[in-house]
């Protein structure tokens, strides 16, 4: 399967990663290097099979709905790129 | 001292006969010697290691030393290490100080092991070559042309060169028992769900595994006993009793059905690997082990399905650095999503990238099915393949790599032949199974050579032995690179 710019794009979109005008070539040639390997899966008949998302039968386990974690704030704050009154700063999103 | 296995150090230790502050300055002494050369370690942390190796010392003093009290540990940087830079090997991360340990780091720092710094590895354990890390390739002891394979490429290194003793190292598709084949050193990886991953930066969670890294079988039981356990911090943590890992070493092999795959021996396998691999089990049999034929038929399809399922589950896993709560934010950001674009753009490297973007793409509208349902499906026939393999034998026995350590560069233009090389590896993950890679002879290149032992789930104790008994037949495990023994 062979991508194009903008089956590029709209990854680049998808997964939040610019991909700069000069990189969309190589992008596109090694993902669809990739998508030929996803490719022989479709050789195997699966009709028959369930899908497996986890390799151990286990069931969620649950704990009791109480506060466990004391609060870190200010450690966990100290490693932010921009933090103001404990608050994260990002670029203004509403006028 | 760095010839001394871990029963020894410990011995020592308690004997009084060494003290952890020498152990540890030992060690400190071999990294500024040797390390700018390997490029194994992303960070050492020197002043820490001491501070640990004197409070351990106190411990012996105080009668409450533990087995593995005031023997000095390197961290591979995907663990999280309260105080200490934990960067992936990633630009992203290159400013994280991280604000808590890992499970497995404070398991260790309960115990009393010096930190002696963090290893280097593939970013953000994407790889099999640690070719991939901001930092720079770390270089293979045994010959600083060729990779140290990867991800646990530094992990695997610094126990090779005798940096450290003992390592922690993380396995998604062969990440420990890769570099430990490359490195001629041992490396389990677990059972899936045997040691906690609270504290790893996760890459894809359903494979995710650490172990340990350790010259010899012996010190893999010793170390993976202080590693594994329950922890309610990770949801998928095994709620059961932690076996003693060293429990059975010195039980006898004989009895033992060793199932050989004859696929594992087929078209691909380097032979000289081939013939590495099968004078190992020729020993074994020596041993009192029995060989049968088993067969895996869906080898061929694990490494299309894991490199479906284990970057979508990047791509979800890695989408928590956006720029906004820790690590790399571009400069001067236009809007919200510029913000986004650009610092993932800017912080990632290329085959993290690559990974995420093909993760974004198995997961959207109309390719869902036909790639990650698909792939699960895989996973499931690769499962089975197993299940019904154990029926036959206890064990299953093959190469963990098709070849010998790559030159470094020699992968880094075609990214799927580098995931072909995995395929021995990844099947065992896809699974969930217990595998161990140990030591098993040298390439006429003198590269080393892995031997892959595969169990069914929790019998770690069993491979740890099977490792242990080979070991004491043969010296691979002690060999070192002969710069590197002085």
């Amino acid at each position: 399967m062979s991508l194009g710019k903008t089956e590029v794009e709209y990854i680049s979109r998808l997964a939040a990663i610019e991909v700069k005008a000069d990189e969309v070539d190589e992008v596109a040639a090694k993902l669809s290097n990739i998508l030929d390997l996803f490719a022989q899966m479709q050789a195997a008949d699966t009709d028959q099979v369930a899908p497996m998302a986890h390799p151990l039968d286990q069931v969620q386990r649950l704990r009791v709905d109480e506060i466990t974690e004391q609060n870190q704030r200010d450690k966990l704050q100290s490693v932010a790129p921009a933090v103001e009154d404990h608050l994260y700063l990002v670029p203004q999103v509403i006028e | 001292m760095h010839n001394l296995t871990i029963k020894q150090m410990s011995e020592k230790l308690h004997a009084g006969e060494i003290t952890s502050v020498q152990l540890t300055q030992h060690y400190l002494d071999r990294i500024a010697k040797f390390d700018a050369e390997l490029n194994a370690y992303v960070t050492v942390t020197p002043e820490l290691a001491m501070q640990m190796a004197q409070e351990a010392d106190e411990r012996f003093k105080a009668g409450t030393a533990e087995l593995l009290t005031g023997i000095p540990v390197a961290h591979k940087d995907i663990f999280c290490t309260d105080g200490i830079k934990t960067s992936c090997s990633s630009k992203m991360l290159d400013n994280f100080i991280a604000p808590y340990d890992a499970h497995v780091v404070s398991q260790l720092k309960k115990v009393g092991m010096p930190i002696l710094g963090k290893t280097n590895m593939d970013e953000f354990a994407m790889g099999s070559t640690s070719e991939s890390s901001y930092y720079g390739p770390t270089k293979n002891p045994w010959d600083h042309k060729a990779v140290p394979g990867g991800s646990s490429g530094g992990a695997a290194a610094v126990i090779a060169a005798g940096l450290a003793p003992m390592a922690t190292g993380t396995d998604t598709g062969g990440s420990i028992r890769q570099p430990a084949a490359f490195c001629g050193i041992t490396g389990i990886k677990p059972t899936y769900g045997m040691v906690s991953r609270f504290g790893i930066v996760a890459y894809a969670s359903s494979f995710d595994q650490a172990g340990p890294m350790t010259r010899s079988a012996e010190d893999a039981a010793w170390m993976l006993n202080a590693m594994a356990g329950f922890d309610e911090r990770d949801s998928t943590s095994l709620q059961q009793e932690k076996p003693d890992f060293a429990a059975s070493l010195g039980e006898s092999l004989v009895g033992l059905k060793v199932g050989i795959p004859a696929e594992y021996f087929g078209e691909g396998l380097d032979p000289e690997v081939e013939t590495i691999v099968k004078n190992a089990i020729a020993e074994i049999e020596k041993l009192g082990a029995s060989t049968v034929p088993v067969s895996l038929p869906n080898k061929d399809l694990a490494v299309p399905s894991y490199y479906v399922l284990a970057p979508a589950e990047a791509s979800s896993n890695l989408s928590r650095f956006d720029g906004v709560r820790f690590g790399y934010r571009c400069e001067n950001p236009t809007d919200l999503q510029d913000m986004y674009q650009r610092s993932r753009g800017e912080g990632f490297g290329a085959e993290v990238k690559r990974r995420i973007m093909v993760g974004a793409y198995a997961l959207s509208a109309g390719f869902y099915d036909a790639y990650y349902l698909k792939a699960q499906k895989l996973r499931r026939m690769v499962r089975d393949d197993f299940t019904k393999a154990f029926e036959s034998c206890d064990v299953i026995m093959g190469p963990v790599a098709p070849s010998t350590a790559f030159n470094i560069g020699e992968k880094s233009d075609d990214q799927v032949s580098m995931y072909l090389s995995d395929l021995y590896t990844i099947p065992v993950n896809l699974a969930g199974l217990p595998g161990i890679s140990v030591p098993a002879g040298f390439a006429d290149n003198g590269r080393p050579v892995g031997l892959h032992i595969v169990g069914p789930y929790f019998s770690e104790a069993k491979l740890l032995n099977i490792g242990h008994q080979y070991q004491q037949v043969t010296d691979w495990h002690k060999q070192m690179p002969e710069q590197y023994q002085g």
